[in-house]
């Protein structure tokens, strides 16, 4: 067990470095990296600050090394455009896309779940396909489009919701709708596929023998046991949706992380960008570790294995 | 003579029972979408990036104030929405296609060397894969995009850089069971290099899988191009791509000017609807080990 936690410690850790190194390689495989991390136009003096900082001006391994040592402390330098320090910045942002990814990733469940019992339990009938054409419509229209689409009946034509901006519930409807739509396709499919393996599987078999309801089958022995990989997979997904929410925050102007990063991109700042890619990476290798980790404790198969 | 006679007849009659099940909507509409992309010239009836100040905000012709000159009205510069869909189709494609086969070609040349090879080169490799597909592929393009600036040849690099990946993972699998296949020890034991091996024996086994990814991959692609350009690092404007366009048409989408928005979009998604069906086909058909996925 202490084996097989080291071991994916260290992938983990190695994950991080490769990451790190792919970053610091390509800001610099496109040329000076003084011309991106200062603001266009700046003087001779302060690129020559920022060269000093960064120690632009020796060896690449000593680069390297000085931008490892700002990481892990925590600098991930300023901000052009706000003039405070990036990670201020995204502890100040991380809340908005929190309650945005937990409220889309309740919307993609409260879709993707029941549509996907539905297509299990009705399988190669009208439900099922239309289940199908569900899942293929999620993957197929991408959120930003959604998002349009709700601004242009609900804002403009209904007009019963704010199009853009934060602050009420009312706010959060559309942009959360718009980031779930996605993630409910692949819910669907997961759970539909789960429900297929636990209904053929011989305690279902028992229940129905011992003359349960088909509502008690579904609803107590199969449902939980198909439940336990969506939850997962939703698990993994909010980290996800928090960082691919970019397109859906800059439509609705929501204050959350990747606003921030199209904030980065538009006005150039790219420390912001650099801030953002790295700590949103982090985010999804240290989350991938605890969920090794956890299923390695629940699951003994998982630690035999290694 | 029979024992060759017999599968020959089969995979005759299988192949044209191959022929007889082609999706036919996506199929036409990935066809439409090409040679609207290859006679672009000929087709639009406009200039896609001039257009007349004059004539800003036209509605499609079936509304009030609309004409037959702009089918699909025009823009807030007054350009001519059905010109600009036009030559978007040639953006979407050329950009989908080079960056799949692009992503295809170094994830599946990768993906071979991996499983072949093994010990550290497997190693290596592979824990690239990881750390890249640690990256939100999103992000991970803004972040190049913001790098290295716009362009539609970034666009195809960042794009292929992005998503080798997914190609990689896959062919290593399926190398590391080829790789214990008769044919193969046959060909070491005869004494073909590793890098023939590889190139004439390997690689022809997992073409199949490659091609499908390929498929389910366009879309993604597509979509992804079309989310960087509308975040105003993809494509750079005044060149139409889709993606630039429903950008422009955000800002007139609150006065109500809806066509800037749901032609381009409805493009969109019609072109990521043909190829995820015509993947999902292909998947069936070509390649049984990746139909669970």
């Amino acid at each position: 067990m202490r084996h097989y936690i080291a071991k994916r410690v260290g992938y983990s850790v190695l994950s991080l470095l490769l990451l790190s190194l792919t970053i610091f390689l390509f800001i610099r495989l496109t040329g000076d990296p003084a011309s991106l991390l200062t603001e266009p136009g700046a003087s001779a003096a302060d690129v020559a600050a920022i060269q000093h900082k960064f120690g632009l001006d020796r060896p690449v391994w000593v680069q390297y090394g000085l931008f490892m040592f700002n990481l892990l402390r925590g600098d991930l330098g300023d901000s052009f455009y706000y003039q405070t320090p990036v990670l201020e910045l995204y502890q100040s942002r991380l809340p908005h896309s929190l309650l945005l990814g937990v409220v889309a990733m309740g919307f993609s469940l409260v879709l993707g779940i029941p549509t996907g019992i539905l297509a299990a339990i009705r399988v190669g009938r009208f439900w099922d396909s239309a289940g199908k054409l569900f899942a293929l419509l999620g993957l197929s229209l991408p959120s930003f489009l959604v998002g349009l689409l709700l601004i242009l009946f609900f804002s403009v034509y209904l007009e019963w919701l704010p199009s853009s901006g934060s602050g009420t519930f009312w706010h959060l409807l559309m942009p959360a709708f718009a980031l779930g739509w996605y993630f409910a396709a692949a819910h669907m499919r997961l759970t539909r596929s789960s429900m297929l393996e636990v209904l053929g599987s011989e305690y279902v078999k028992l229940a129905r023998l011992k003359g349960l309801p088909e509502a008690l089958v579904i609803g107590k022995h199969a449902f939980k046991n198909a439940l336990i990989p969506v939850l997962t997979l939703a698990g993994i997904n909010l980290i996800q949706m928090i960082n691919v929410a970019v397109v859906v925050e800059t439509v609705f102007a929501w204050p959350g992380i990747g606003r921030l990063l199209y904030e980065g991109v538009t006005f150039r700042d790219f420390p912001v960008v650099q801030g953002v890619v790295i700590l949103g990476g982090s985010m999804i290798v240290v989350v991938n570790l605890l969920i090794d980790i956890v299923y390695a404790l629940v699951d003994p198969r998982i630690r035999l294995e290694q | 003579m029979s024992v060759t006679t017999i599968p020959a007849a089969l995979s005759l009659r299988t192949r044209t029972a191959r022929m007889t099940d082609v999706p036919i909507i996506p199929c036409a509409i990935l066809a439409i979408t090409v040679v609207v992309a290859i006679f672009a010239d000929f087709l639009a009836p406009h200039d896609p990036q001039v257009g007349l100040l004059t004539a800003r905000f036209k509605p499609p012709f079936w509304m009030t104030g609309g004409s037959t000159n702009h089918l699909f009205g025009t823009d807030q510069l007054g350009r001519d929405v059905l010109s600009r869909l036009i030559f978007g189709a040639r953006v979407s494609l050329v950009v989908g296609f080079t960056a799949v086969i692009f992503a295809g070609a170094v994830g599946t040349t990768l993906g071979i060397v991996s499983g072949y090879l093994g010990g550290w080169v497997d190693q290596v490799i592979m824990r690239v894969t990881d750390a890249w597909l640690a990256l939100p592929a999103l992000t991970f393009a803004i972040f190049l995009a913001a790098v290295v600036g716009p362009s539609e040849m970034n666009i195809v690099i960042i794009l292929g850089l992005v998503y080798w990946t997914r190609y990689a993972r896959i062919v290593r699998g399926e190398v590391l069971s080829l790789k214990e296949r008769e044919f193969v020890r046959l060909a070491i034991v005869a004494g073909c290099s590793k890098w023939t091996i590889m190139w004439r024996h390997i690689m022809p086994n997992v073409i199949n899988s490659s091609i499908v990814l390929a498929t389910l991959m366009l879309g993604i692609v597509i979509i992804t191009e079309a989310s960087l350009s509308f975040l105003g690092v993809g494509v750079p404007p005044p060149k139409p791509a889709w993606g630039v366009m429903l950008s422009d048409g955000k800002q007139g989408l609150m006065v109500g000017y809806w066509w800037l928005t749901v032609m381009p979009g409805t493009c969109i998604m019609l072109l990521v609807l043909a190829a995820n069906l015509l993947g999902d086909w292909l998947r069936v058909k070509l390649d049984p080990q990746l139909r669970q996925l």
